[in-house]
């Protein structure tokens, strides 16, 4: 049921990339529980904008767990204390009268902040253009139902093609590895015939890209299944694994 | 007055496509290399048209507003696309989703451009196949199929409830690929701000550029190229709640609007039948629950007003209610179609119990959506499987469980069919300057059935403006590139840092979302569901309040040269308040009820929509007159040589 909470907001700002940030405290009165987080921001930038402030930046877009544009580190978890959802699929239900709620921007060599808790996170799309994609052009395909695909194979890709690259993996590994997101993608594909063809390549260009571009190394601690907001599978990064073997071998 | 040319081919209906493919002019590979082409949006539209005109040579440079391609709203699309595959041996072709979509957008499309999109709409499933979209499949293999509102038989191709994520990340792989190939160039975080027109030798002015705000460093800058394509979305946004995306906005449209481009049929929005009722002011978004529940789904709201009141007041459980105390009224009305009827249909059946005070909910304002009967049938597990999603995001948001009690859904604005103006070949009334996708007003007329968006944006972006694109640009070959140098990039820049510092000056004392709530009232209490000429004409006057509101009221924090989203959101919001008048205008002369358009005065006895084709046959255009003018009204009469044109009958 419905009710009201009060709380304390430990909200980081920085004013840009280069710029020292620091943690902020802002008092929250009777939110009702059925507020979403996000919400539950924009009542505090309403009230930071009618005192002349300006509001805390931050990444949104859909608001229903698909765009991946939302991102947060709320209490010491990307996407904050709720499994398999996004931040902006949070409600206030999920949190006490009285606590203080930590909210800090994805921090990782690969995001750099650009303000507050909005990060860069274009180093995504260049993993994608590395190699995230079947080389074809438009027109002159197979019909679609040329090729028959078993449920359970379509099933799989469908599993992880529901990454929604929102980088949480990364915010939550010590190691900034974005190896759950490439290996995402690297399943997805190779799982379908249409992508088997360059499945090997695909691996190949798409982990030399995300070395190149400062994210670390996985060693197995399995945070970012355990923070992923779309469950993403580890056993991902195993067929990952066995594709880079085999592009190594056949070099 | 201008005439209106929407440069339909000649011939019969279905070879008018193939005629023109065979006579229209080409550019050849060399050429394609020295012109530029601006696609504004990577939804499905943006991204599918510049992957398409990267690859076929073109360079390309595409804008959106968010910080990757891969986030533009069509990712949010839940349920399905059309196809007719007649994969499922129901019946169904080319022709009948044709005529499925005339019917459902109630006689006020083109029939040439539908044909067209039916026909390429087979292609585009074997493109996204092709580029690895995981469609769901029966156990065999083969693609699975389910069926949406407004149609008969299957022909929704799907991915779970993320068909839309899917499609859109298919076409970003696309895109992508063509970035790494060197053809497209992409502009995240980029917003555009004005439409840049040239002045040819000849004193033709067409579209060649755009002026944009870089949303990181608030920089505003130029951009040119031989053409201009927009896929910037829908103007739902204009209600301020609805199920799009925050960022989701009219702007580019009312740009180009402003620069000539007409404006095509504002007021058809389409009003969502099945999502989740409004909870509180501090609401920033209603969410929608996919029309594909409404399969096995069933609607209903007490018999008994006493059952309503106990509901309403929180002492009745739904499911003590008996069956036969349950009035589920879209089978009552409409046996054909029952719960699938299309969804202008169904919402404002919704409406009419509601107002008559059998409406659930606290507020009074949802009817019932229940799968009790579909999970006596199927299996709790088997209903799981196919909406499982759907479920546990209801629950994450109302906290209740739709396995165990029914679903409270109630109307939402979702879609808007109207949109800037474009002919056969998606040309705006601009040479040069192109529009798809939801911005658009084309294939819808004045309701979308399920499903056929995802459809328009990708026949548009992948297999119509690619073609039809060159037949404008062939006779481009020889200009050279454009300096944004050239005083109307010039000019434009300085209007538009004007506007930014007029705003910044405001210094009022509201915020604009505080504006934007208002403004949402007033679009949905009179320019919502049921509209009289009274309450459009109430609406003009009070749009007209909050425009000045605006301008005396108003505060931006921060400052222009940096990143502000308050701004950014600040010039959204002055175009929406333009786009709601357009509405209302057009609200006003369109004195008939048809598809999305609902005029109280213009209803049959029953309660059904009254079209008068003998009057309003006609797409209507809105030509910009200047700041404070009334636009100008002109007509694009429709003609049906193919289809009789009758009254929409879903009852049998
Ligand atoms: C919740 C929901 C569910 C839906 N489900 C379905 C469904 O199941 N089936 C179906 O057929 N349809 C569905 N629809 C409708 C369909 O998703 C949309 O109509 C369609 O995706 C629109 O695609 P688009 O490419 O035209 O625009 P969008 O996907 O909205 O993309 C707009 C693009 O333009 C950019 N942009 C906008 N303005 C500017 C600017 N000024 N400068 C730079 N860039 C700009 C944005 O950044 C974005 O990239 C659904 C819609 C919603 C909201
Ligand atoms: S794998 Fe999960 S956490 Fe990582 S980007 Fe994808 S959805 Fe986000
Ligand atoms: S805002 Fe889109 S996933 Fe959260």
């Amino acid at each position: 049921m419905e009710k009201n909470i009060s709380f304390k907001l430990k909200i980081w700002r920085q004013r840009g990339p280069k710029e020292k940030g620091e943690f902020k405290l802002y008092e929250m009165k009777d939110i009702p529980t059925d507020t979403s987080f996000l919400e539950m921001l924009d009542i505090l930038n309403e009230q930071l904008i009618n005192k002349g402030e300006e509001p805390v930046v931050f990444d949104h877009d859909c608001r229903e767990g698909i765009c991946g544009m939302c991102s947060l580190y709320i209490n010491g978890h990307p996407h904050g204390p709720a499994t398999g959802a996004t931040t902006c699929q949070l409600y206030m239900r999920r949190f006490k009268d009285g606590e203080t709620i930590t909210v800090e921007p994805w921090r990782s060599a690969g995001f750099p902040v650009i303000r507050d808790l909005m990060v860069d996170r274009r180093a995504y799309d260049k993993i994608m253009q590395a190699g995230g994609y079947v080389s074809i052009n438009t027109g002159g395909v197979p019909d679609a139902n040329a090729i028959p695909i078993s449920k359970e194979k379509a099933d799989l890709a469908m599993d992880a093609a529901s990454c929604i690259g929102c980088g949480a993996c990364v915010a939550a590994c010590k190691n900034g590895s974005a190896m759950l997101f490439v290996s995402a993608k690297v399943s997805q594909l190779a799982l379908l015939p249409q992508g088997k063809v360059e499945a090997a390549r695909r691996a190949k260009a798409m982990l030399a890209k995300m070395d190149e571009l400062g994210f670390g190394n996985c060693t197995n601690t399995r945070a970012c299944e355990a923070e992923c907001p779309k469950c993403i599978s580890i056993s991902n990064i195993a067929r990952l694994n066995r594709e880079f073997i085999a592009a190594k071998l056949s070099d | 007055m201008a005439t209106i040319d929407s440069k339909i081919p000649e011939g019969p209906l279905a070879e008018k496509w193939s005629n023109y493919k065979a006579h229209q002019k080409l550019v050849n590979p060399a050429n394609k290399r020295k012109l530029d082409i601006i696609v504004v949006g990577s939804g499905l539209a943006g991204a599918s048209a510049a992957a398409t005109l990267g690859d076929l040579g073109f360079k390309v440079k595409c804008f959106c507003i968010q910080d990757s391609p891969r986030r533009a709203h069509s990712i949010a699309a839940q349920g399905g696309i059309n196809a007719a595959k007649n994969y499922q041996n129901d019946g169904d072709s080319v022709y009948r989703l044709f005529y499925d979509t005339i019917k459902g957008g109630d006689y006020r499309s083109r029939e040439a451009n539908v044909y067209r999109l039916a026909e390429v709409s087979n292609n585009i499933i074997d493109q996204c196949v092709a580029q690895g979209v995981p469609f769901a499949r029966e156990y065999g293999g083969t693609l699975a199929n389910r069926s949406f509102g407004g149609a008969q038989v299957s022909r929704t191709f799907y991915a779970r409830g993320q068909t839309g994520q899917q499609l859109l990340l298919g076409a970003y792989s696309a895109l992508s690929y063509q970035v790494k190939q060197g053809n497209v160039e992409l502009f995240t975080r980029c917003e555009m701000l004005d439409l840049v027109m040239i002045k040819d030798a000849d004193g033709k002015e067409r579209a060649r550029g755009i002026i944009y705000r870089d949303l990181v460093t608030g920089e505003i800058k130029r951009c040119s190229a031989h053409a201009v394509v927009i896929g910037t979305g829908g103007y739902g946004n204009t209600y301020f709640l609805s199920t799009n995306a925050m960022a989701s906005n009219g702007s580019a449209a009312m740009q180009c609007y402003r620069k000539g481009a007409w404006f095509a049929n504002p007021a058809f929005a389409q009003i969502h039948p099945t999502c989740i009722p409004v909870h509180g002011d501090k609401q920033s978004k209603l969410t929608l629950m996919s029309e594909s529940l409404r399969n096995d789904g069933r609607i209903w709201v007490p018999k008994k007003l006493e059952d309503a009141k106990k509901l309403q007041a929180g002492t009745l459980n739904p499911n003590d209610i008996p069956d036969e105390d349950r009035d589920f009224y879209l089978e009552r009305r409409y046996p054909a179609f029952g719960n699938l009827v299309p969804r202008d249909v169904a919402s404002r059946a919704a409406k009419e119990r509601c107002d008559k005070g059998y409406g659930v909910n606290n507020t009074g304002l949802a009817v019932f959506l229940d799968f009790k009967y579909a999970i006596q049938r199927l299996g709790k597990q088997a209903v799981a499987d196919k909406y499982g999603n759907l479920f546990d995001m209801y629950e994450e948001i109302t906290d209740v469980n739709p396995y165990e009690n029914p679903m409270m859904i109630f109307p939402a604005i979702h879609y808007t069919m109207g949109g800037i103006w474009v002919d056969y070949e998606l040309q705006t009334s601009i040479p040069g300057l192109f529009a798809i996708g939801e911005c658009n007003f084309s294939d819808h007329g004045a309701n979308r059935l399920g499903a056929s968006a995802l459809m328009q944006g990708l026949a548009d972006g992948y297999f119509v403006l690619p073609y039809t694109i060159q037949n404008y640009l062939s006779d481009q070959i020889q200009v050279p590139r454009f300096s944004t140098d050239l005083p109307e990039f010039e000019a434009a820049e300085k209007a538009v840092k004007e506007k930014i510092a007029k705003i910044m000056s405001i210094n009022g004392k509201r915020s604009v979302d505080s504006i934007h709530k208002e403004l949402g009232h007033i679009m949905w209490e009179y320019v919502g569901m049921g509209r009289t000429e009274q309450s459009l004409k109430t609406a003009l006057e009070k749009l007209d309040k909050v425009e000045k509101t605006f301008w005396s009221d108003l505060r931006v924090p921060g400052d222009a040269q940096t990143l502000n989203v308050e701004l950014e959101k600040a010039l959204r919001l002055l175009d929406f308040i333009e786009i709601g008048k357009l509405m209302a205008y057009d609200g006003l002369n369109r004195e008939e009820s048809c598809g999305g358009h609902f005029r109280e005065e213009h209803q049959t006895p029953e309660g059904e929509a009254l079209r008068h084709d003998d009057q309003f046959s006609y797409v209507a255009c809105w030509n910009y007159q200047g700041e404070g003018k009334a636009p100008e009204l002109l007509k694009e009469p429709l003609n049906y040589e193919y289809i009789k044109v009758q009254t929409r009958n879903y009852k049998n």
